[in-house]
């Protein structure tokens, strides 16, 4: 193994931290307030999607924006139907993720080929040229991203007041703060941060999209939450931990001997995501109100 | 005399109002279906197709004679049976949402059975027996992971479920792969399939196995101690404890029998469905993928009740095959895709419980109704009393 390699490897890796990160970020927000999304499959699905669509019109820029749109809009769907609504937010999410599995491959078709569809370079955001090779700009949104949660969570009082609606949502409410309000804006943010990854793996980093393309990704970026306990910088190190199995899987692919079957490789990212969840829970308490919807008696 | 007429008719219309009131939750589950079809609609519509020729085309391809209706019945028969995995484990109060990788494992195990000669119907009963402990086996370790280590189940599943994946891919291309043609696995042998019921269509008796297991779980659920217990511990965790039910055991067999049910799913498809009676490797297994996430589409309808289940399936496998008529339908193709959109948009909107109250016309109207009929029923007993 050359130093070659193992810059690759570590290049992948970064590249494939991204979309965990950005969103377990979200994630974390949401939860802190008291908000349980397992829609986070479906809003990157169909981020990507729309993303790859808007790049395709208005150039990278617009790709992205459109990305955090669309995750920003379902996750303000989820959150209003399990707010307001008080809908059952395992089941809304079930219905997201459906939807968007559908959805997404219903597109992939209206755009001509059925099951992928290629992002043009053109429209991609151009990738940086670094000492370790071309690097996506947005690895470093991925960075930076948790120390601003982290610093809006423990330092002001928008964060205290998102705790608050998680923790003690009636202790919250006595003290006027409007519940569902704030967790309709909490998920609508993690939705948001949810389609920025969505859009990256697009129209950014993978320059395609498939029927599948999430992967379990959004499933992952959960377990990535488990882990950190809801600590955002926790949460990037649990990004970088799945994302370096998953670069680390693709990595193995690229080789020119193949040690053991692809299948096997396959699954190496699941099987770390589920070591390493077993391996955290006990220390992680979440909040007391999570996934009940608010209810003024 | 008069009394009596009086208090027959009040008993009468409060049948009424309580059969209303009983209907409730199908009424619902009607709703959401409608709202289900509408968001499919508008969204045919922006892609520039015809709503309502493509929902003629697949309403007469799913439910327009006999033929149609049995290959509706065929698309439903794993749809009950993954749904009920779902619903089992919903009773007891968890997210099983596993039922995909489960039935990946348990169509690779019915598999099996093309490796050996056994006579017709024991062969049968190997491979259910096979696909059914292939099916708990993957369930079960999500089961012990929770337990054990507070996994929460809807990681775990999921997980298990790329897993299965690979894993069944894995299987069907290097182990047993059918030697003249690479990209499917060996066919299982005449002794071992599921006779087909109605001749010209892949409706085979496999739709009763799945009924015979759905009848069965409401048996368990409904009428033995067992199931009690169960749906004792999904309502309250804590009472139940309390009351001296050992959810941990609950718990396990919850996820058994769901993985069981979503186990015998992928055997129905490998032993009763027409005409290959084998596993398409490939990339991606195309016979098996998304039933399992269609079947919680199919158990939310149903409102997780195996009888509400079996009628649920028989709409969502209408619209599976329908779909298959309404993307080769002339002018207005619309692909089968848009199936699993409308299966989606009617999930959300089940997600919402009363989503009749977001209707306030509707609601007006029916509540306004309500109180009609109980006024109508209280006059009739002030009358009698007086």
């Amino acid at each position: 193994m050359s130093l070659n390699d193992i810059l690759s490897l570590l290049r992948i890796s970064l590249h494939a931290m991204v979309p965990i990160t950005l969103t377990a970020i979200g994630e974390v927000v949401g939860e802190t307030a008291g908000l349980f999304n397992i829609g986070l499959e479906g809003i990157l699905l169909i981020s990507a999607f729309v993303g790859a669509l808007g790049a395709e019109m208005g150039g990278p820029a617009v790709g992205l924006l459109m990305g955090i749109g669309t995750g920003a809009a379902v996750g303000f769907l989820f959150s209003v139907i399990s707010t307001y609504w008080k809908g059952t937010q395992m089941v809304t999410g079930i219905g997201i993720n459906l939807f968007a599995l559908g959805f997404v491959a219903f597109g992939l078709i209206q755009l001509g080929a059925p099951g992928f569809h290629d992002v043009p370079t053109a429209v991609s955001v151009a990738k940086w040229r670094t000492p370790m090779g071309a690097m996506s700009p947005l690895i470093l949104a991925a960075l930076v991203m948790p120390f601003l949660v982290y610093w809006f969570l423990k330092r002001t009082r928008a964060g205290l007041m998102l705790k608050a609606a998680g923790e003690a949502p009636e202790a919250a409410d006595v003290a006027g703060i409007n519940v569902n309000r704030i967790r309709v804006l909490a998920t609508t943010f993690g939705g948001a941060l949810a389609g920025l990854g969505g859009a990256y793996m697009s129209v950014a980093w993978m320059g395609l999209i498939t029927k599948e393309f999430s992967a379990g990704r959004g499933f992952i970026s959960l377990a990535c939450v488990v882990f950190s306990g809801l600590n955002p910088l926790l949460a990037l190190l649990g990004g970088f931990i799945f994302g370096f199995f998953q670069g680390l899987a693709e990595w193995v692919k690229t080789l020119p001997a193949k040690p053991i079957p692809s299948q096997f490789v396959s699954m190496l990212p699941y099987i770390v995501t589920l070591l390493v969840v077993s391996g955290a829970i006990g220390r992680v308490r979440f909040p007391k109100a999570i996934g009940v919807p608010y209810k003024r008696e | 005399m008069s009394g009596t007429k009086g208090a027959s008719q009040s008993r009468f219309l409060r049948g009424v109002h309580r059969t209303l009131t009983g209907l409730h939750p199908a009424l619902e589950s009607l709703l959401a279906g409608v709202v289900g079809l509408l968001i499919g609609a508008i969204l045919m519509y922006i892609w520039g197709f015809d709503p309502w020729k493509a929902y003629l085309a697949l309403f007469k391809g799913a439910y327009g004679g006999s033929y149609e209706f049995s290959s509706s019945l065929a698309r439903g028969t794993p749809l009950i049976l993954t749904a009920l995995t779902f619903s089992i484990c919903l009773r007891a109060g968890m997210f099983n949402i596993g039922a995909e990788g489960q039935m990946y494992m348990g169509g690779i195990a019915s598999v099996c059975v093309a490796l050996f000669v056994l006579p017709p119907g024991l062969h049968q009963i190997v491979g259910l027996i096979f696909a059914a402990f292939a099916g708990a086996v993957w369930s079960l370790v999500p089961a012990f992971l929770k337990l054990t280590r507070g996994v929460h189940e809807v990681i775990s599943t999921i997980m298990f479920n790329w897993i299965a994946r690979w894993l069944a891919l894995y299987i069907a291309i290097f182990l047993l792969v059918d030697p003249r043609r690479a990209e499917k696995t060996l066919s299982i042998p005449v002794s071992a399939r599921f006779p087909v019921l109605v001749r010209g269509t892949d409706l085979s008796y496999t739709i009763f196995l799945s009924i015979a297991f759905a009848l069965v779980i409401y048996f368990i659920l409904w009428h033995t101690t067992v199931g009690y217990e169960v749906r004792a511990a999904g309502l309250n965790p804590t009472a139940a404890r309390y009351g001296g039910i050992k959810n941990k055991r609950t718990m396990f067999l919850s996820f058994v029998l769901g993985g069981v049910a979503a186990g015998l799913a992928g055997a129905t498809i490998v032993m009763g469905l027409p005409p290959t009676y084998a596993i398409y490797g490939g990339g991606a297994l195309p016979q098996l993928t998304n039933l399992g996430f269609d079947g919680m589409a199919v158990a939310m309808v149903g409102r997780n009740h195996p009888i509400g289940i079996i009628v649920a399936a028989l709409f969502f496998g209408g619209l599976n095959a329908g779909g298959r008529v309404m993307q080769f339908y002339g002018s207005n193709p619309v692909p089968l895709e848009m199936v699993r959109v409308v299966m989606g948009a009617i999930v959300l909107a089940m997600s919402i419980p009363e989503l009749i109250r977001l209707f306030p016309m509707l609601k007006k109207q029916g509540t306004e109704f309500i109180e009609l009929l109980r006024r109508i029923g209280r006059r009739k007993d002030r009358r009698q009393s007086a």
